[in-house]
């Protein structure tokens, strides 16, 4: 066997004199690579699985998507706490559209209030305060609170994703699903 | 003459190779014998067979690793013990604690000395970490010992946190809500984190996913804890603390007085 490696080697230097040994694709790297790059192959497959494995596919939580009503239910220009206690939600109707803001104060996290008499959200904790649209005014808060995506079902009821977002600060506020025309 | 056949019964049968095949037999009271019969013992090879007079010293070492070392073997069999129990259910967590404290036979002092043993083996192994850092023990050649020892100490604190949420009553419940929120904010792989929005992750799909095995803390985070705290971790702090003990060996015993 030594003797072996020692004669291919003698051929290898003969044959590929002018490349730079790196280079050199011979029959011990080639199996070396197929070797090696299967063994990683293998061992790859198995830590992902097994991170994978700590994803489940199915959740028994409480579900995100929530049905509302009817737009019709809310008078407009105003906001409807008939599902604060429930889902922490406000559904604000205006004139042209519906949204829904989540009541959680965006400074840490506690739940304000909805002041009907002074038109804005005031949160108990720290003071921080919104207007009806949910834009920060004053105290603490450091950005809007937060939307969640609504839209109609085919019976035309409401649908409230508390899985998706919107975030004013970031303009998300004017896209697709952040409200429903009404 | 009876104690005279008493004590060829004795030899005889202590001589016989059934009795040394289960018993070892005394040697001769020289070092070298008194060495060997440390070395060819399991469980005291664990223990060096020759050791410098200054690493007994407490003043010196405050035998803090001896300390965690023994708290640790301490909660592994309390923690076995309260296994009998524990089911590791929403429905069934809190009330079998409640169970441990006030039914089981010694169930409130196998709890609470579960739970304060665990409080001082953090407390200890942080000590034991000052000790090292203040005596100089981290330097050359035992850098990497320190490297081990700082690994032992996360798990140590990581044994404490998933033993936490166990008793599933609203202290625990809120620490890991709270500590696994911290989660959130990992950069690339937490939904909160610098570079994770941009890569893709979500509440149901970043780190603090994987760790809850849901979006919230419930039934997942409960059992996944339970298995953490009593295998998994257990299982890599024994590797780890094999390799620490081997290295303060290999590395010339404990390190001297400046």
């Amino acid at each position: 066997m030594a003797e072996e490696v020692s004669q291919t080697t003698v051929v290898q230097k003969k044959e590929f004199a002018d490349q730079p040994s790196e280079l050199i694709l011979d029959r011990r790297r080639v199996l070396r690579w197929i070797g090696w790059g299967w063994m990683w192959l293998f061992i790859t497959a198995v830590f992902g699985s097994a991170a994978r494995f700590f994803f489940p596919r199915v959740l028994f939580e409480p579900p995100t998507k929530l049905k509302v009503g009817y737009p019709s239910d809310y008078t407009i220009g105003t906001v409807s706490e008939k599902y604060m206690q429930k889902y922490r939600i406000w559904v604000v109707r205006e004139v042209d559209r519906l949204y829904v803001i989540e009541a959680k104060c965006t400074h840490l996290g506690c739940t304000p209030f909805w002041l009907s008499s002074e038109k804005k959200f005031k949160c108990p904790c720290h003071g921080g305060g919104y207007t009806p649209e949910g834009v920060n005014i004053e105290g603490p808060p450091p950005r809007p609170l937060e939307r969640f995506k609504v839209t109609l079902t085919e019976e035309g009821e409401i649908l409230v994703d508390q899985a998706v977002r919107f975030r004013g600060e970031r303009g998300e506020w004017e896209k697709p699903g952040a409200y429903i025309s009404v | 003459m009876a104690t005279k056949l008493i004590q060829d019964i004795i030899e005889t049968v202590t001589n016989s190779q059934i009795w040394k095949s289960f018993f070892r037999r005394k040697h001769d009271d020289r070092n070298r014998s008194r060495m060997l019969a440390v070395i060819a013992n399991f469980f005291m090879h664990l223990h060096p067979a020759t050791i410098a007079r200054h690493g007994i010293a407490l003043k010196y070492t405050w035998c803090m690793g001896g300390t965690t070392t023994f708290l640790f073997l301490f909660l592994t069999l309390t923690g076995v013990l309260l296994m009998f129990y524990y089911r590791p259910t929403t429905l069934n967590a809190f009330n079998d604690i409640k169970e441990l404290e006030y039914s089981v036979p010694f169930g409130m002092m196998l709890r609470n000395t579960h739970r304060w043993g665990a409080h001082l083996m953090v407390i200890t192994v942080m000590l034991h970490m000052f000790r090292v850092f203040m005596t100089g023990a981290y330097k050359p050649p035992r850098e990497f010992n320190w490297v081990i020892g700082v690994v032992l100490l996360v798990i140590t604190f990581l044994l404490s946190f998933s033993g936490y949420l166990l008793t599933w009553d609203q202290l625990g419940m809120w620490a890991i809500t709270v500590g696994t929120n911290m989660a959130r904010a990992t950069p690339f792989i937490g939904h909160e984190g610098p570079f994770g929005e941009q890569l893709g992750m979500t509440p149901y799909n970043d780190i603090r996913f994987a760790i809850l095995g849901g979006s919230t803390v419930g039934a997942n985070a409960l059992l996944r804890a339970y298995i953490w705290h009593c295998i998994a971790f257990p299982l890599i702090l024994t590797i780890f603390l094999a390799v620490h003990f081997w290295r303060v060996r290999k590395d010339g015993g404990i390190s001297g007085p400046l």
